[in-house]
């Protein structure tokens, strides 16, 4: 039984030099980033660009902005790139992060069943199309994770009057997962949901999903990116991470960004202001 | 019935295409869980069989213990050692946290329970038969359990396979520890849980063809080294 301890040792050594014999020789930082970028197949198409151009290998973790902001908080990554403008100003404010740059903007979209059992297709009016899901009791599949989107829907029944904490009931499903786990559940159970566009436009299996409403200055939806605070996280690759972050919002990198399409059709648009 | 005979389809690409990308996915599959269920066996099997021939107070609990870990969540596990490997957490200074090598430690916590359980049973089987001979020849204690342990190897191989089928098909510890990074910690199951989330289901059912037919050649070629090793040994 005494072994115990010197084999937990050596099984710890074991991964360690795993670890550091994988990628001993390469360069690299850790970016905290949202489900819709991965998905959408920006980083892809992006990060490969960056590389060549400094040398900088770029590992994205990709999951819900809330979980996102949190790695960052305990230091486990160097930057992170996400979509909750509000909580990622109030995070440089409390020293959590510096250096915040507004990326690039798209918009969310509500989609939904091909029969629109909530009358609401081509509407303008976002808050008003919400209070007709809600007035039909048609189903809507919420993220229901924190996440960017999950934030911005939480900002639109808020918007359109609605007090979820009473009203929400069997018609509204929380499925605390990615966008691209909601739209599946969205397109099982033929429900509305609120989806980046991004995300919507690279997603494969829409069933009988359709964009119904689009176009509301209120769907709009900003990125930005911000290094983790290197004095309150020593380990953070200050360097290399200004570098990511300052390419992104470079004239060469807004134009990197602006040329990632989906079947001709532009998915993120670069806003950042130099 | 449509996107089963497109996932095959998928699969038989796959396969036939030889693709660089899911060959290097396949191969750190591989590396992690079987790198995995060497530490886990390394530290359960001697740990069941301590188990078996010891006499402790305390002893049953913690076969009952043993047992009930082998359910152990990986979406737990995950979260545990992640906390753990944080860089706020107490072993943040190693860096490990998104590397192979936290995926190893994940998936060795998850298996050691399997593993040490199934060789506590297997090796408490064979010192009733043989208690009585082994300690007519002086061997107790450590000495009469790794003889044990080396007696019923054959046997013992079922708890290990039992450990590598459940390193290589859970997705929750992996994807937590590692972040299913592109080139650097998607293995298997975290790709097919990305493909999913894209929508692409008829790839992502595709790849879990693959996952199952490299489990099958992996068993297969466990029980021909078995069967050869028994023919020898008589």
């Amino acid at each position: 039984m005494d072994l115990t301890r010197p084999l937990a040792a050596a099984v710890l050594g074991a991964a360690m030099f795993a670890a550091a014999a994988a990628h001993a020789d390469e360069r690299f930082i850790v970016v905290s980033s949202t489900t819709s970028t991965e998905n959408s197949g920006l980083f892809r198409y992006l990060l490969p660009i960056f590389k060549a151009k400094s040398g900088v290998a770029v590992r994205v973790v990709a999951q819900g902005t809330g979980q996102a902001l949190d790695m960052g908080k305990r230091g486990d990554c160097d930057v992170v790139f996400v979509h909750n403008r509000n909580a990622e100003l109030k995070m440089v404010k409390q020293g959590w992060f510096v250096d915040r740059h507004d990326v690039m903007y798209n918009d969310f979209v509500i989609v939904g069943p091909k029969s629109d059992p909530a009358k609401i297709k081509g509407m303008k009016d976002v808050t008003a199309a919400m209070k007709k899901i809600l007035a039909a009791k048609a189903q809507f599949a919420s993220r229901g994770d924190r996440s960017g989107t999950h934030s911005a829907e939480l900002r639109l029944w808020k918007a359109a009057g609605v007090d979820l904490a009473k009203q929400k009931g069997a018609w509204y499903r929380s499925t605390g997962s990615g966008m691209g786990a909601t739209l599946n559940t969205a397109a099982g159970m033929n429900a509305y949901a609120l989806s980046d566009r991004g995300t919507w436009l690279s997603f494969k299996n829409p069933q009988n999903l359709v964009i119904l409403v689009q176009g509301d200055p209120r769907l709009f939806n900003q990125y930005g990116v911000m290094l983790v605070n290197p004095a309150k996280h020593p380990s953070v690759k200050k360097t290399d991470g200004l570098t990511f972050i300052n390419w992104l919002i470079s004239p060469e990198g807004q134009k990197a960004i602006a040329g990632y399409k989906i079947d001709g059709e532009e998915l993120f648009f670069p806003n950042a202001k130099r | 019935m449509n996107s089963i005979f497109e996932a095959t389809r998928h699969a038989l690409a796959l396969i036939g295409g030889g693709d660089p990308e899911l060959v290097r996915i396949v191969l750190l599959s591989l590396k992690v869980s079987l790198s995995a269920v060497f530490c886990a066996a390394l530290l359960g099997l001697p740990l069941g069989a301590a188990i078996a021939v010891g006499r402790f107070p305390g002893r049953h609990a913690l076969i009952v213990l043993l047992n009930a870990l082998m359910g152990l969540p990986p979406v737990v596990v995950g979260l545990a050692v992640y906390l753990l490997l944080s860089r706020a957490g107490p072993l943040g200074e190693a860096g490990l946290l998104f590397t192979p090598g936290a995926m190893v430690i994940a998936q060795t916590v998850l298996i050691l329970p399997i593993i040490a359980a199934l060789s506590r049973q297997a090796v408490e089987d064979a010192w009733r038969e043989y208690e009585e001979q082994l300690r007519s020849l002086g061997a107790q204690g450590l000495d009469a359990a790794l003889t044990l342990l080396w007696d019923i190897r054959f046997s013992l191989l079922t708890a290990v396979l039992a450990g590598l089928g459940r390193a290589s098909a859970e997705v929750g510890a992996v994807m937590i520890v590692g972040g299913n990074i592109d080139g650097v910690t998607r293995v298997m199951t975290t790709a097919i849980a990305l493909e999913t989330s894209k929508g692409d289901l008829p790839l992502a059912l595709g790849l879990g063809l693959v996952l199952i037919l490299i489990v099958i050649l992996l068993n297969t070629g466990a029980f021909l080294i078995k069967e050869t090793a028994e023919r020898r040994s008589g």
